[in-house]
């Protein structure tokens, strides 16, 4: 129910560590935004600087065109889930559930109202006398949400709020989540992770963070994996991680072609002006974009290992030197692959060129 | 497996007989200072604790009642009849003689023939009837060997005596009521100071935190005999002199660096997301410490509060220094039983029921709050 605005944000710890540089970023109200990263990219911290529980070296934050920076949690409009739930042990649900607005001083027929209203969302009613202790790890997560959406707040806040659940629970509670969100329009939230199917399903748009260097890039969760801005980004989205392959632009044009080191040719659809030729260049491709061929190839080699799933089979081929072993994802089964020398190619669109750590497309 | 099964099962032994054993070691005194403070003093001179539990098998000597004034004229026979025991002794005879050379001679009932038609009978009961002509009967009377069990023999007289006789020589009652007024409030009040000192210390921030907590860690192990002597002309020259207040407010100095310490300890393992949560539903740090922070730490306060009142409520030293004067007015228990050990020194049932009503509140504290003090303990330090 309202829009989020950071510039210049930065946090810097005891002078020295740089841990987020320079965020700039517009969250829009009715958004669900995700951060995700690598684990010490800060994303948990920028997360509990919009909360005020961590202050902000440097920069501004307004929530609702208003200056927060130094605005006390209570009062910044917010609600937050942590990831260890946080309940209150000595509470039962329903006390854990009314606490805040205890404390913003509600009369009782108002907090028993909201209170029923959030159970009744989340399928609490049964256990709203309960202490924490006798619930599961998903009624306690349910809990923790009920405790958010009780106050109704402008920014829902949540910091990796499955992580503690079991895999079949955290696929249930994900689609909760985003049901709730559907019946909540106008609710902003931003949900922090480090798995990408949450991010990827939950979010409207998400937020790469790298390490130390800022925002990796925004985006819709396929313009992310299918145009990611830089290295990082490319590598970071999508799993088994894009190959990269080296090489040098040999045409330019509205396609460019690079010539691989070692052998193949990759044609892309990323533009490129003719100061670019003989650019020294990375070549990237997803596993899963790779198709085998007889002809005209971006990719030979021996193939090392095969893991056959099924649905796909995974092809992993040895590593050139100094490099990550290149892997490729054909649908279906194939056997008798092992020592065999494979041809891959792709298609033009889904070839990306990195020069520099930047891509093509974005320049 | 098998060897990992062994060693395990001999260390549940060795667990099992170190419990035993401690448990012995503290019981055995105790129980002794309990039975001893049911029994008179001709008991706890003439045998051991462990034996007035069971019956007891003696062997004694008693003279029948003097003939001259007791004896009975029946048919120009006469005889003098009557109990060896008082009234409400509930003694057995199992064997009696009547000469020194043959103490078990005879059996309960037997009718013992004395020569010259004089006759004497003694039954289990004790009842004896001695027949003989009136030359037989006089002068002193007969002696009686007599071997008697009798039934273990308690007495709540100590405690009566203790308790409620008013006595100051002996009486406990007015010291027992003394040593709570000390100990109380001297529980009491470094809680409640000591918790919020934690939490400032464990959540709050504030320039010069860390050297405070060095500090509390630093007068843990400050001698409190150092601080005596200046307390009390402190306490003299502000005028509080000797009494109640100035025990209470050195006994919580004493014990406040113990309770922050480990309150704070305790405090700081809470889970960070539950204060943080808390203040994101928009409570004020007094509202975080008093709904959260209070609630939680019961285990940790618990357990101070048991320590803090077991060593006031033994303490010596400090009541002697800063509450007892010369009207004796303020003496508190621990110090009433030193000057029982002068008075009394001989008379060890008073000083064992002594003994026993001083320790039985914090018995009584200990078994009823223990399992906090265990938790409150592993909470505090190994977290």
């Amino acid at each position: 129910m309202a829009d989020i605005k950071l510039t210049d944000v930065n946090k810097i710890y005891g002078g020295k560590v740089h841990v987020l540089k320079d965020i700039n970023l517009d969250i829009e109200k009715g958004e669900l935004i995700v951060f995700v990263g690598p684990s010490g990219c800060g994303k948990s911290t920028l997360l509990r600087m919009i909360a005020g529980l961590e202050t902000i070296t440097s920069g501004r934050l307004e929530i609702d065109h208003e200056h927060v920076n130094d605005v006390p949690p209570a009062q910044r409009g917010i609600a937050m889930v942590f990831q260890s739930y946080a309940l209150y042990p000595h509470m039962t649900v329903r006390e854990n559930m009314s606490f805040a607005l205890k404390l913003a001083k509600k009369s009782p027929q108002e907090i028993t109202e909201s209170v029923d209203r959030a159970a009744r969302i989340l399928q609490l009613e049964p256990f709203l006398d309960r202490l924490p202790k006798a619930l599961s790890g998903g009624q306690r997560q349910r809990v923790a949400i009920g405790r958010s959406i009780v106050r109704d707040p402008k920014v829902y806040l949540f910091d990796e709020p499955l992580s503690n659940l079991d895999a079949a629970l955290r696929v249930a509670t994900r689609i909760e989540i985003a049901q709730l969100k559907e019946q909540m329009p106008d609710s902003t939230m931003i949900y922090v992770t480090h798995d990408q199917v949450e991010a990827m399903t939950l979010a409207d748009r998400i937020v790469v963070l790298t390490v130390g260097e800022g925002i990796g890039q925004v985006g819709n969760p396929l313009q992310l994996y299918e145009r990611p801005e830089n290295e990082f980004v490319a590598q970071f989205i999508g799993s088994p991680a894009m190959n990269l392959l080296p090489g040098k632009i040999i045409a330019t044009g509205k396609q460019t072609t690079v010539r691989i080191a070692g052998g193949g040719v990759a044609v892309s659809d990323a533009p490129s002006k003719s100061s670019d030729e003989n650019l020294k260049v990375n070549v990237g491709v997803r596993p899963e974009d790779f198709s085998e061929t007889k002809g005209d190839y971006i990719f030979e080699g021996e193939v090392d290992i095969v893991e056959a799933l099924g649905e796909v089979t995974q092809l992993y081929f040895k590593a050139q030197k100094g490099g990550d072993p290149i892997i490729g994802k054909l649908a279906g089964i194939h056997s008798g692959l092992r020592g065999e020398t494979v041809r891959l190619t792709a298609e033009p669109n889904k070839v990306q060129v990195f020069h520099e750590g930047k891509s093509l497309y974005y320049r | 497996m098998d060897g990992m099964a062994g060693t395990s099962s001999k260390l549940t032994w060795a667990v099992h007989i170190s419990a035993v054993l401690l448990v012995a070691l503290w019981l055995f005194p105790t129980v002794g200072l309990l039975v001893s403070s049911f029994r008179t003093a001709d008991q706890i001179s003439s045998s051991g604790w462990w034996a007035s539990v069971f019956s007891s098998e003696q062997r004694t000597v008693i003279r029948t009642v003097d003939p001259d004034d007791f004896r009975i004229e029946e048919n120009s026979a006469f005889a003098v009849t009557g109990d060896l025991f008082a009234a409400d002794e509930e003694k057995e005879v199992i064997a009696w003689g009547t000469s020194s050379r043959e103490v078990e001679a005879y059996a309960p009932g037997d009718l013992v023939d004395l020569g010259d038609g004089e006759s004497i009978t003694v039954d289990s009961e004790g009842t004896y009837s001695w027949k003989g002509n009136e030359e037989q009967l006089s002068g002193r009377g007969k002696r009686v060997f007599a071997t008697v069990v009798s039934p273990p023999d308690f007495t709540t007289d100590n405690y009566e005596r203790v308790l409620f006789s008013g006595d100051s020589t002996d009486g406990m009652a007015k010291t027992f009521f003394n040593t709570l007024t000390v100990t109380i409030p001297a529980t009491i009040i470094p809680i409640v100071i000591a918790a919020f000192a934690a939490y400032a210390l464990a959540w709050m921030q504030f320039p010069g935190r860390a050297i405070l907590i060095a500090s509390v860690v630093g007068l843990l192990v400050v001698p409190l005999q150092l601080a005596l002597i200046p307390l009390l002309q402190f306490h003299n020259n502000i005028g509080i002199g000797k009494g109640y207040l100035g025990t209470w407010m050195a006994h919580t100095g004493f014990g406040l660096p113990l309770a922050v310490y480990l309150l704070r300890n305790y405090m700081v393992g809470l889970p960070r997301d539950i204060i943080e949560n808390a203040k994101v539903d928009g409570a004020t740090d007094f509202q975080i410490f008093t709904k959260i922070i209070i609630p939680l730490s019961f285990p940790a306060m618990a357990s101070f509060a048991i320590f803090q009142f077991l060593w006031t409520w033994n303490d010596l030293l400090v009541a002697r220094v800063f509450l007892i004067d010369a009207t004796g007015e303020t003496t508190v228990m621990t110090n009433q039983i030193v000057e029982l050990l002068g008075t009394r020194g001989g008379n060890w049932e008073i000083l064992a029921t002594a003994a026993f009503v001083s320790i039985a509140v914090p018995l009584i504290v200990f078994f009823t709050m223990q399992r906090y003090l265990v938790r409150g303990l592993l909470a505090g330090s190994v977290k």
